[in-house]
């Protein structure tokens, strides 16, 4: 209960990994073959073999992890060890390289490893620190309910505005109608607020952004320095207190959107790149093979 | 003339009457108080698939009935009222019905009286729309339900009444016309808590508008208005539409106006009936849902069966063969009515009860032959039947390897059934046994309806509470003297049962709910702890100190035995042991307290947790908030393994302090979702599972009656892709929640958590949390919770 997946069943996997790439280390020191290390000697092939084998495995965690009626351990055992075993897996795989590099296909294997073990250590680091930032920021409050109470926000200020005339109807409905965040996996992550509304200036109607609510803020400001009407500047006050209460709203709901999305963008590089490295992978054993 | 017989109600019991009396050629009229027949099944959504269960029983009815759509059902009753020229009269509304047997007067609203030989109810038990009450209630523009709120555009529309109904047709009306509410009181106080919130602000906010402490004074249909009488005087609206929302009239006023007797005033006790559906009114005939039988295939029985009876033949009711097939196996060699009476002249609990009851009882239960040693539940089971020992003997193992025997005649599995809570001792036949096991729900209607029935199991429930307890030496007769002292009450949620520095009067034996306790420090209320059903509060009180050392609140509706002290400080005296097992308890009691005072954080999730009705819960899921990644895995995970449809909704519901409740069944320990389930489709597993079965009809009416909207209906959906496909090509759907079926149509069922109880390993949504933020644990265990957590 309540623990993270670093420390599942007293750091088990973490102890796995940590003998695995003892032995490696040991073999690897122990091993004195005629021509220096690489892929090519019997040790070499025997952690190209081990390094492969962890690859398949660490990619079968997408399969594993859709299984839902497996009972092959929980998932959270099976993402403990794919983190542990995946940093074991660049050791193991530097000591089968023999620490040689070059232009060619082999290291274009390593490369794209190594990237998709990097993102994946960018993923443990988010997973372990975003979570507490998203409840920090919710405040108990459930996404659902930060959306009716931004709909809440949105009906009172149309029904203030009905009080007032046409171009502060407008001005209301289009606020409402044209608030957005989030969209793009890109504009969620950038925390962008694409908001806009429609503003009667001198005769003249015109879509203008409205991020953050400020142009609306801007528009009631400059309204109600011009207001003589004791009540209708009173109405536009309330306006104005609403749509601080709107901007408020739409930054925790911003942060809350940034906040998730980060939580998913490092598997849009992580999980393609393993498709890539598997592909390289296999041109990288082939051709080996091939030119034995 | 005088009708061989009158049939009132128009629903499938009345119907099924009619047709047979029509076939066999008695003289006959059936009254509808509607416009049309079987008014309920009329006021189903369109297209709703009516079921048929419960299978086993056969259909014996002239008319025909099988599973299908709401139109299905209806246009074949149809079809069936004319093919045997049934006589029905809509808007037959009967006032009153007096006489018996070959002498009735049946008074209808409009003044006309019919004579009857004799007369079969079948009003079912909605009841007749409770009317306005002034001039002009009948009036075109006025009435009292309403199906399709979207039928209603740009009309000014009154609705009266303040009730969940008036708010929900107010609320959805007000989408597209101006709608007005007029409440009688100051506040919508009947309400749920979600509609009371959706009235109040479409109040605030204008969207409807809203008459306080007002009455209908008068409806004037020709010139469409109505005439109000407000705080502030007499105003008079116009509108297109009254919708007058104001409950329903229960029928049981009317029934017992005829002259029909109830054994008790508990509103859910049933009338007393004759094995032939006669009441005590001789000629005066009760079937269907009033009769206590909701299900459709068994009120058509019903109707057929009672003609028959009026008729004279003494024929045998349809699930005759189910009861013979109860009764093979045993070893009495009677028939079904033989080994009825033995059942009765056996057991003394059932000496009193009536022939049908017994026998509906029978049926609901199972009869078991365990061979000498075999178990026949295990302690900490969850299972809440109750069992009577029609033969031989059983051995209730208690505390140190002693065991308690029973003998034929006695009862036992009353403590769980009472508590909802884990059995309290393994039970074994000590010979070869009949026992017959009776379902929860069927004893305690049992319990509702006879008065004696239930002080006896409840005496039973407290002798063996303060037996296992407190004083597991104390002979049975010493108990029941004791039991006899003491005091049964209820509590409501959050009702306190004693406050920190009242005088200590007595002890509290929490029979079923569970309480919270609380102690003032530095200014503020600190929960100490929380402790469930089969637990003792009070005893510091009453060792030691003579006044209240904290505050104890029922955290959900409870009910205690109340101890008092006079006859507790007796019990010490009397009782060897029983003061070192009180002072033991009091002991580990002030270590909590200790460790619980020196972090009030805890104290204060505790109590977050048990408003949200936690205190009733036996198994939750909670949501590590510091850990939850957001990646719905629990949910793709729960549907997978449920037919493509997820029970759990993890965004959802409230947090404190980094610990969410989603919602998700927490399978309480009485079960709000059992209560009023026709086809007794809602079972708990002996570990404690909550489920429904496949015999389910898709009635909703457990969604309606689960506070914490865990249940949904739900239909049939597509079949799971191959995961390997959408890997590989991206073909199909990822598993998870699936799209609904086409063909499906409008059948849906319940469908809730079961905590995966048919899976080997353990719930799914928790073994699928990639970082462990998924957990389930019972409310016991929420101390250890905060241990962690702080």
């Amino acid at each position: 209960m309540h623990e993270s997946m670093l420390v599942f069943r007293k750091r088990r996997y973490l102890w796995v990994a940590l003998t695995m790439s003892f032995v490696a280390i040991a073999a690897y020191w122990l091993h004195d073959p005629q021509e220096p290390p690489n892929g090519g000697t019997a040790l070499g092939y025997t952690l190209g073999t081990v390094a492969t084998l962890l690859i398949v495995w660490l990619a079968w965690f997408g399969v594993r992890k859709r299984r839902y009626s497996s009972t092959l351990g929980s998932v959270q055992g099976w993402l403990s060890a794919h983190v542990y075993f995946g940093i074991a897996l660049v050791l193991i795989a530097l000591l089968h390289s023999g620490f040689q590099f070059g232009i060619n296909v082999h290291t274009l294997a390593f490369v794209l490893m190594m990237l998709v073990v990097l993102s994946g250590l960018y993923g443990v680091y988010v997973y372990l620190k975003i979570p507490q930032r998203v409840s920090e920021n919710r405040k108990g409050t459930s996404r659902a309910e930060l959306v009716s109470q931004l709909e809440d926000i949105d009906s009172r200020s149309q029904r203030v505005a009905q009080g007032l005339s046409d171009e502060f109807q407008e001005l209301t409905a289009s606020a409402a109608s044209r608030t957005q965040l989030g969209g793009s996996l890109w504009s969620r992550l950038s925390g962008r607020d694409e908001s806009q509304v429609v503003i009667k200036a001198d005769g003249q109607t015109g879509v203008v952004p409205n991020p953050g609510q400020e142009a609306v803020l801007d528009w009631l400001a400059d309204q109600q320095s011009r207001s003589s009407d004791a009540e209708v500047a009173a109405a536009i006050g309330e306006l104005s207190a609403l749509t601080r209460n709107k901007r408020r709203l739409l930054r925790q709901m911003k942060e809350d959107i940034r906040l998730q999305a980060t939580l998913e963008a490092w598997l849009y590089l992580h999980v393609p790149l393993t498709a890539a490295l598997l592909v390289a992978l296999v041109t990288h054993i082939v051709t080996v093979f091939l030119y034995w | 003339m005088i009708y061989d017989v009158v049939i009132v109600g128009g629903g499938p019991a009345g119907l099924s009457a009619a047709a047979h009396a029509a076939q066999t050629g008695m003289s006959h009229v059936l009254l509808e108080a509607t416009g049309a027949h079987a008014n309920t099944i009329q006021r189903y959504q369109k297209g709703k698939h009516v079921m048929a269960e419960p299978a086993v029983v056969p259909l014996r009815s002239e008319l025909e009935f099988t599973a299908g759509t709401r139109e299905a059902v209806l246009g074949a009753w149809q079809l069936g009222i004319e093919k045997h020229s049934i006589d029905v009269r809509y808007g037959g509304e009967v006032t009153a019905i007096r006489g018996a047997r070959a002498n009735f007067e049946v008074t209808l609203s409009d003044g006309e009286t019919l004579r009857a030989g004799s007369v079969v109810l079948a009003i079912g038990l909605q009841g007749n729309p409770r009317k306005l009450g002034v001039s002009g209630e009948d009036a075109p523009i006025v009435q009292y339900s309403l199906d399709d709120p979207d039928e209603y555009q740009d009309e000014t529309i009154v609705i009266v009444g303040a009730g969940d109904a008036a708010i929900e047709n107010a609320v959805a009306l007000a989408r597209n016309n101006k709608v007005v509410i007029v409440n009688r009181r100051d506040e919508f106080a009947r309400a749920k808590d979600a509609n009371l919130a959706l009235i109040s602000r479409a109040i605030d906010d204008g969207t409807i508008n809203c008459f306080y402490k007002t009455n209908v004074e008068s409806v004037d249909s020709t010139e469409s208005n109505i005439v109000l009488n407000t705080e502030t005087g007499q105003t008079r609206l116009q509108c297109q539409r009254i919708i007058a929302r104001l409950g329903a009239i229960p029928p049981r006023r009317f029934v017992e106006a005829c002259g029909v007797e109830f054994p008790s005033d508990d509103l859910t006790t049933l009338p007393e009936l004759s094995g032939h559906y006669e009441s005590n009114v001789a000629g005066l005939y009760i079937i269907g849902a009033l009769a206590g039988y909701p299900l459709i295939k068994q009120a058509m029985n019903q109707g057929y069966e009672v003609i028959e009876y009026i008729a004279g033949n003494d024929i045998v009711p349809a699930d005759h063969g189910i009861l013979e097939q109860k009764f093979q196996g045993l070893p009495f060699g009677l028939d079904v009515d033989q080994t009825l009476s033995l059942l009765r002249d056996r057991v003394p609990l059932f000496a009193d009860i009536n022939g049908l009851v017994l026998r509906e009882l029978v049926l609901a239960s199972e009869l078991k032959t365990p061979q000498p040693g075999d178990v026949i539940f295990q302690k900490n089971d969850y299972t809440n039947s109750f069992l009577s020992i029609v033969e031989g003997e059983v051995d209730v193992e208690i505390e140190g390897g002693k065991s308690i025997r029973l003998n034929q005649g006695q009862f036992f599995g009353e403590m769980s059934l009472l508590s909802g809570r884990r059995r309290s001792a393994t039970v074994r036949a000590a010979g070869a046994c009949v026992l017959l096991e009776s379902p929860r729900r069927e004893v305690i209607k049992l319990m509702n309806t006879y008065e004696q029935v239930r002080l006896v199991i409840d005496e039973h429930f407290i002798a063996r509470t303060l037996r296992a307890g407190l004083v597991p030496d104390a002979p049975f007769k010493e108990l029941q003297a004791i039991a006899g002292t003491t005091e049964l009450i209820a509590y409501k949620a959050d009702e306190i049962l004693f406050n920190e520095g009242d005088e200590a009067d007595g002890l509290h034996l929490i029979r079923s709910g569970s309480i919270s306790v609380s102690r003032r420090i530095g200014g503020r209320d600190i929960v100490t702890s929380y402790v469930a059903a089969g637990n003792y509060v009070g005893e510091m009180g009453l060792i030691g100190q003579s006044t209240r050392s904290a505050t104890v609140k029922a955290t959900v509706a409870t009910e205690s035995i109340f101890l008092r002290a006079d006859v507790f400080l007796q019990m010490l005296e009397r009782n060897e042991g029983l003061r070192e097992r009180v002072q033991e308890t009091v002991r580990e009691r002030l270590s909590e307290n200790l460790r619980m005072e020196a972090q009030p954080e805890s104290g204060d999730l505790i109590s977050f947790l048990m408003q949200q009705g936690l205190g009733e819960a036996t198994d939750v899921l909670l949501i590590d908030e510091a850990l939850c990644v957001g990646c719905d895995n629990c949910e793709k995970a729960c549907a997978a393994t449920h037919g493509g449809t997820s029970r759990l909704d993890r965004a959802a519901g409230p947090s404190y302090a980094e610990i969410h409740v989603p919602t998700s069944c927490r399978h309480c320990e009485d079960p709000h979702c059992m209560k009023d389930c026709p086809p007794d489709a809602i079972r708990r597993a002996p570990n404690g599972e909550v489920y429904i079965e496949d015999s389910c009809i898709g009635c909703g009416n457990c969604g309606r009656n689960c506070p914490y909207g865990v249940i949904q209906m739900a239909g049939e959906k597509e079949k799971a892709s191959n995961l390997f496909n959408w890997i590989m090509t991206g073909r199909g759907a990822e598993p998870g929640e699936r799209k609904a079926l086409a063909s499906a149509g409008s059948l849906k069922k319940a469908v809730k958590c079961d905590m995966c109880k048919d899976l080997s390993g353990g719930p799914a949504c928790v073994r699928a949390c990639p970082t462990g933020a998924a957990i389930r644990m019972s409310p016991a265990e929420f101390v250890n919770l905060t241990k962690e957590a702080s």
